[in-house]
């Protein structure tokens, strides 16, 4: 896919998402808000985890990096007396700049660390998240930040409620993050991670620096995962270091497997899952008749159970995740019609049955630079 | 995502156009995601919510007080409701985690549809929802926390308080300690939010200086050297700005290290039957005997309101645990039911909002509530408690003041009491 059309695509939809929130009511539009908040995290971190190899328990720590950046900046510029539109774009480039720090530090350790190693080390950054927070004043504690209420811009306030604007400006971010990865994933930048991923030997003979490639990937996927940071705050005026605990690293981890690792489409099913399961498993206990005690216990724990049975079946059943197991469908339908699949699948982000996803897995062609002429992976049109 | 999929170039300017169109035909329907008028009232029924810790740190402290208030709507319906309707109490919950609350707080009033949130548990949790609240005109009553700035008329117009404020109660136990104690050196431990800040501004307004002001985090189950400070610094009269939970650390602590000193705390922290449950029915018992806290509510075992409230807990709350949160949660689900009853046949967000404004609903408290035009603040003025052979209870005047530097004054007016047997009139 060219960065032409990706750039017409990434319109179109974001045209397409906005048309759809007239469709929704104000929770299910602060549902979306929220989906696309996630969407920026999950889709950096399949990037990072399904293009580079390297895996980060940490997007929490980077999504609140994001958010206090937010808030800080939002707050030094309401008492500056700037407002609207320019406090809104100073405090989101503050964000990401946050989070690219931060990223940026992780990735020099990580480019040294692999596995499990990497694994704790970000681990431990999201662990100290409260911690900091606790013992920086300006962070002030388990309360958090709280920014000024921003409220729906004056000549649309009659049109549309406060929650459609909001899922309005998370949905513009989304689609400038996932834009951005995407022309990374299609670009040479995508070409010298997937090479790294899989020999970082033959990449190093090949003239590719593996360390800097990975810090790279580790920096663009933290920047996102601070826009998402961002939209959060955005959205609920506050940050708190309640919202990025461990288990939300977790969760995001487990949307990007659910939804298929390597796939932005997979990461956007995946953000959707991570909204909407706990509400849904809610409304479920909510139906059955159980006695109040027994709801209670459910409520918070229900969701993190289906989610990882979710898991263990898909990776059992699909280890391409939803996003695989949609093209693999579609694939079966072509051939059933007899048309000749596009493209060899060999170039594929999302690892088939057949892939060991621990270790660098030999793909025939395709990976090296000398697979297309014009510095683009041959690949199949389905990868979103 | 939609810009995800792949589609054939060819067709984009025809699905462009489509979607123009789609656009184009859907702007007239923006009326429907406007929510409708004066939700959460139908025939039979009024929808009221709240959010509250059912898990995580604060729960064990917090979760008995909505399932109280429960009990005692299930008393109101059983007995008739209020103008023939009976209250279905919506309990949400937020784990103490601002965060949650902005999402559980936006189901009850988009989901759920409630005509209002009704004691809305927590400072840290309460506060990331204000604005939203005032923002969608939901009236936001009885907030259960005691910071001030619930208590902002032209701000939050729809906020309605209910503790006594942290100040109040720190001005309030500043002067039962001067009354009471000889050559003391005062300290205090907070919590590091409004909870804590606020109640040391209400001591530091009466005392002159405090000898060491410690902190702590929710987030962190150790205060050793919070209570080492406290004890380097010679404290004898320590007060206490903490949760239950961290009160019960705080004397636990302190007792370990062979630190004896008077305690003095906050009502938020000062429940002796959840105290003890805490620190274990062997040594509870003794480490809290002489403790002093403020109350507002009835409390002592005589009092007609504890009667009801427990006649009605051993009916309708499987006989849960008595404690000062069984109290509290049953005088927030007497007041909403008083202020509905005020507030006409068909209650309308509005007119909750003018009961209140009018000063007719008194509630249950020691000294009647004080709502009005331009008053959020639900209680003037508290009581002394103490423990004395494992009983809690009152002790000495009803103080009142205000939340700036006023004297604080003896309240010689009359505990509010009890009428029909707990059900408002209409």
């Amino acid at each position: 896919m060219n960065a032409r059309r990706t750039l017409l695509l990434a319109l179109g939809g974001l045209v397409l998402a906005i048309g759809l929130t007239f469709l929704l009511d104000p929770y299910r539009n602060y549902q979306l808000a929220l989906a696309a908040a996630y969407l920026c995290a999950t889709a950096g971190l399949t990037v990072l985890v399904g293009l580079s190899g390297q895996l980060s328990l940490g997007h929490a720590a980077l999504m609140a990096a994001g958010g206090y950046g937010y808030a800080l900046t939002s707050q030094a510029l309401t008492s500056a007396g700037v407002g609207g539109v320019p406090r809104f774009l100073a405090a989101t480039v503050a964000a990401a700049v946050a989070a690219g720090v931060l990223g940026l530090l992780l990735g020099l350790a990580g480019a040294r660390l692999h596995g499990p190693y990497l694994a704790g080390l970000t681990l431990t950054l999201v662990v100290a998240v409260p911690a900091v927070a606790a013992s920086v004043g300006a962070l002030q504690g388990d309360r958090g930040v709280r920014i000024e209420f921003e409220g729906v811009p004056g000549p649309l306030k009659a049109l549309i409620a406060l929650e459609q604007w909001q899922a309005w400006v998370a949905l513009a971010v989304a689609a400038v993050a996932v834009t951005g990865l995407a022309l990374v994933r299609d670009g040479r930048t995508g070409l010298r991670m997937r090479a790294v991923r899989d020999d970082e030997v033959a990449a190093a003979l090949a003239g590719i620096a593996p360390a800097r490639v990975k810090v790279l990937a580790f920096v663009v996927s933290s920047v996102t995962a601070g826009l998402g940071g961002a939209v959060l705050t955005f959205v609920t005026q506050s940050v708190s270091p309640g919202a990025y605990t461990v288990s939300l690293s977790l969760l995001l981890l487990v949307a990007v497997v659910v939804g298929g690792l390597g796939s932005l489409l997979g990461a956007a099913l995946g953000a959707v899952l991570l909204v909407l399961l706990p509400w849904l498993v809610g409304t479920l206990t909510d139906m059955l008749p159980l006695p109040s005690q027994v709801t209670q216990r459910l409520d918070g724990t229900l969701p993190l159970l289906v989610f990882g049975s979710l898991l263990i079946v898909l990776v059992a059943g699909a280890p391409g995740g939803l996003a695989g197991a949609l093209t693999a469908a579609r694939d079966r339908r072509r051939a059933r019609r007899r048309l000749p699949a596009p493209g060899p699948t060999a170039a594929r982000l999302v690892p088939t049955a057949g892939d060991d996803p621990t270790g660098p897995a030999a793909r025939p062609g395709s990976v090296g630079p000398t697979a297309t002429r014009s510095g683009e992976p041959v690949r199949t049109p389905t990868e979103g | 995502m939609p810009q995800l999929r792949t589609l054939p170039t060819r067709r984009h300017p025809r699905r462009t156009a489509g979607t123009l169109v789609a656009l184009v035909t859907i702007v007239p329907l923006v009326a429907c995601s406007t929510p409708a008028a004066s939700p959460g009232v139908d025939e039979e029924t009024i929808t009221i919510g709240t959010h509250t810790p059912l898990t995580g740190p604060a729960a064990a402290g917090y979760s008995s007080i909505s399932a109280a208030a429960s009990a005692y709507f299930d008393y109101l319906n059983d007995n008739g409701g209020i103008h023939g309707r009976s209250i279905e109490y919506v309990v949400k919950d937020d784990a103490y985690n601002p965060a949650t609350t902005q999402t559980v707080v936006r189901e009850l009033v988009q989901e759920d549809e409630v005509l209002a949130v009704v004691n809305g548990l927590g400072t840290p949790t309460h506060s990331a929802v204000l604005d939203y609240l005032n923002e969608n005109e939901v009236p936001d009553l009885f907030v259960a926390s005691g910071s001030p700035s619930w208590d902002q008329p032209e701000a939050y117009p729809w906020t309605f308080g209910y503790n006594a404020d942290y100040i109040t109660e720190g001005k309030v136990l500043a002067h039962h300690a001067q009354e009471t104690y000889d050559d003391a050196v005062y300290c205090v431990l907070g919590q590091d939010d409004d909870f804590g800040t606020d109640f040391t501004v209400g001591l530091t307004t009466v005392l002159d200086d405090l000898a060491s002001t410690q902190t702590y985090s929710v987030s962190n189950q150790d205060v050793t050297a919070q209570i080492g400070a406290m004890q380097a610094a010679g404290c004898t009269v320590n007060f206490l700005a903490t949760v239950n939970g961290f009160t019960a650390l705080a004397l636990g602590t302190a007792a370990k290290m062979g630190y004896r000193a008077q305690w003095l705390s906050s009502s938020s922290g000062g429940d002796y039957p959840t105290l003890v449950g805490y620190l274990g029915e062997d040594v509870g018992p003794a480490l809290l005997e002489g403790f002093v806290s403020t109350n507002y509510l009835p409390f002592s075992a005589d009092d007609p309101w504890v009667e009801l409230f427990r006649r009605v807990n051993d009916e309708y709350n499987d006989g849960a645990p008595f404690t000062g949160n069984t109290v509290f949660g049953m005088s927030v689900a007497y007041t909403f039911a008083e202020t509905l009853a005020r507030a006409g046949e068909d209650p309308t967000r509005e007119s909750l909002v003018e009961a209140l404004e009018s000063g007719e609903v008194v509630g249950n408290g020691i000294v009647p509530l004080q709502f009005g035009k331009d008053s959020r603040r639900a209680f003037g003025g508290v009581g002394i408690t103490v423990v004395e052979g494992g009983v809690q209870d009152y002790v000495g005047e009803v103080y009142t003041t205000d939340t700036a530097d006023g004297d604080v004054v003896v309240y010689d007016g009359e505990a509010v009491t009890l009428e029909n047997d707990g059900i408002p009139q209409t």
